[in-house]
């Protein structure tokens, strides 16, 4: 064995997908230990929450996944209405199934994309791209927000879906799955890219159990676990959709099931806008200041990194008396550690890209 | 071994904690003493539950209530152990050698409440850094930068 060598990536580096060091400890070129440091983008958020209003916890949820705000919205608001017995109206449950499916979908093109752009893949980076800027605009057309959208409400949603919206949406779920194709082609199928993904950092499915791995890093793996089918919440049980495994649980699989959850989501969202009727998006006679129960609630839902859940404890006052996130990928990111070890050193940003942290949510 | 088994195998092993176990949405609460905690999580994880979402720790005076939330993929089912511990001792057993999910988890909860976990394998600071003063999410940490914010009733 040579010399150890200790290298020091991020905390600012674009390689990382956001502010986390690594300490590496190389031998030669090979990985021996690589531990994150997290913690930079820490804004104590679950303390800033016990000093404001239940309604005005919902903006800082935003903040947490960055680039699925939508879910952080919906598994505070589900823990809340949870809380304080809010029955919510039909219409505000599927809009907020369809919302949350084309999160889904921007959420993994930047997943994808970047793994993309880590294995030197620019170009299907940009596809990519291309697809989430349709759903950005969707939601800015949705609620005026690109990245933090502060839609789902405790109670509902924000507003009703404005008028051609749904038109739109059919418009960019009939082009979404044979645009994934091309992008599957043009990256999974790319012999560079298949050789620098496949084999590297295999996560056995004993693993993802035991360290509490989720969404598509446990089903990389072929753990057949999915929330919104093993654990049905809102109106998921009415859609017919499948859960995509992996086979190797190496980045390859990690990366390529993300793509077919998003040709899954468009079928939810085309079920879902079929079945959408008229209705009310918020439930009525709301209190302006909701002071819910002395008691403790817990709701977890399936967000594009995995299960998402938010225990709330009320004290029977405005605020929260304690709110905690349990992140899917601060679980997620705990792996690195082990799939890194043995790898070399251009494979160690290739396997923290295919756990897409997002480290609003891992510091929170 | 569905829901309804589980209650009642909880019931027979804990006979002094049954009236605390309901089944609501599926999710069991089990509360159980500090000192019987790692037994429990034991028990709990050879009956099925192999998967711990969530460690956490609520303050709420005298005491720390700590949550473990954990979830079984054969039964579809969640189940809660809480624990309390004494705020002057503030320390419990680690189930890091159960599930190594537990291990970021717990220094999470050394880091922010400054609850011990003996037998963990490495307890530091995870989110604040080392030489942080405190820890924030106690009720009475004190700090000049919090501002309260109005009351608005």
């Amino acid at each position: 064995m040579t010399e150890q060598t200790i290298v020091n990536i991020g905390p600012s580096h674009p390689s990382t997908h956001g502010v986390c060091r690594v300490v590496v400890t190389l031998d030669g070129e090979i990985v021996t230990h690589a531990e994150p440091i997290i913690g930079h983008l820490h804004r104590g958020i679950e303390k800033m929450a016990e000093n404001r209003t239940y309604l005005q916890v919902v903006p800082l949820t935003d903040r947490l996944d960055y680039v699925g705000s939508m879910y952080a919205n919906w598994a505070y608001c589900r823990a809340v209405e949870r809380l304080a017995g809010i029955r919510v109206p039909e219409r505000a449950e599927y809009i907020r199934v369809i919302v949350c499916e084309l999160q889904r979908i921007a959420s993994h093109m930047m997943g994808i994309g970047s793994t993309g752009a880590d294995t030197g893949a620019f170009t299907a980076f940009m596809y990519a791209f291309a697809q989430r800027d349709h759903v950005v605009e969707l939601f800015e057309a949705l609620c005026g927000a690109r990245l933090t959208y502060n839609y789902v409400r405790p109670g509902g949603v924000s507003m009703d879906l404005p008028e051609g919206w749904v038109e739109k949406c059919r418009a960019f779920t009939a082009q979404h799955p044979s645009a994934m194709l091309e992008l599957d082609r043009l990256l999974f199928g790319n012999v560079i890219a298949r050789a620098r993904l496949k084999g590297v950092g295999v996560l056995s499915a004993e693993d993802a159990v035991a360290w509490g791995a989720s969404g598509p890093t446990a089903r990389g793996s072929g753990v057949d676990w999915d929330l919104r089918r093993d654990d049905p919440y809102s109106v998921y049980p009415r859609f017919d959709f499948q859960v995509p495994l992996g086979e190797n649980g190496d980045s390859y699989d990690r990366a390529r099931i993300r793509l077919w959850e998003c040709v899954e989501s468009c079928k939810i969202i085309d079920q879902a806008l079929d079945q959408l009727e008229p209705g009310l998006v918020k439930a009525e006679g709301l209190p302006r200041l909701l002071a819910p129960r002395p008691g403790d609630a817990y709701d977890h839902i399936e967000s594009a990194r995995g299960s998402l859940g938010v225990y709330l404890v009320s004290d029977g006052t405005p605020r929260p008396y304690r709110m905690k996130v349990r992140s899917p990928a601060f679980c997620n990111l705990a792996l690195l550690p082990l799939l890194a070890e043995g790898h070399t050193l251009s494979d160690l940003v290739v396997i923290l890209g295919s756990l897409d942290p997002v480290f609003g949510e891992v510091d929170r | 071994m569905n829901i309804n088994e589980l209650r009642e195998h909880l019931c027979s092993e804990y006979p002094d904690l049954c009236p605390l176990f309901s089944v609501e949405y599926g999710d069991g609460v089990l509360v159980v003493d500090a000192s019987r905690l790692h037994d429990a999580a034991s028990d709990l994880r050879d009956l099925g539950f192999d998967r711990l979402g969530m460690v956490t720790a609520v303050d709420t005076g005298d005491e720390f209530e700590l949550v473990y939330r954990l979830q079984s993929r054969e039964m579809h089912a969640g189940i809660f152990v809480k624990a309390r511990v004494a705020r002057d001792i503030a320390s419990i057993a680690s189930v890091t050698d159960l599930w190594p999910a537990a291990n970021w988890q717990e220094r999470e909860v050394y880091d922010l409440f400054g609850i011990t976990f003996e037998g963990h394998p490495d307890l530091r600071r995870i989110l604040l850094t080392d030489d942080w003063v405190g820890h924030p999410l106690r009720k009475d940490y004190q700090d000049d930068r919090i501002i309260r914010r109005p009351d608005y009733i």
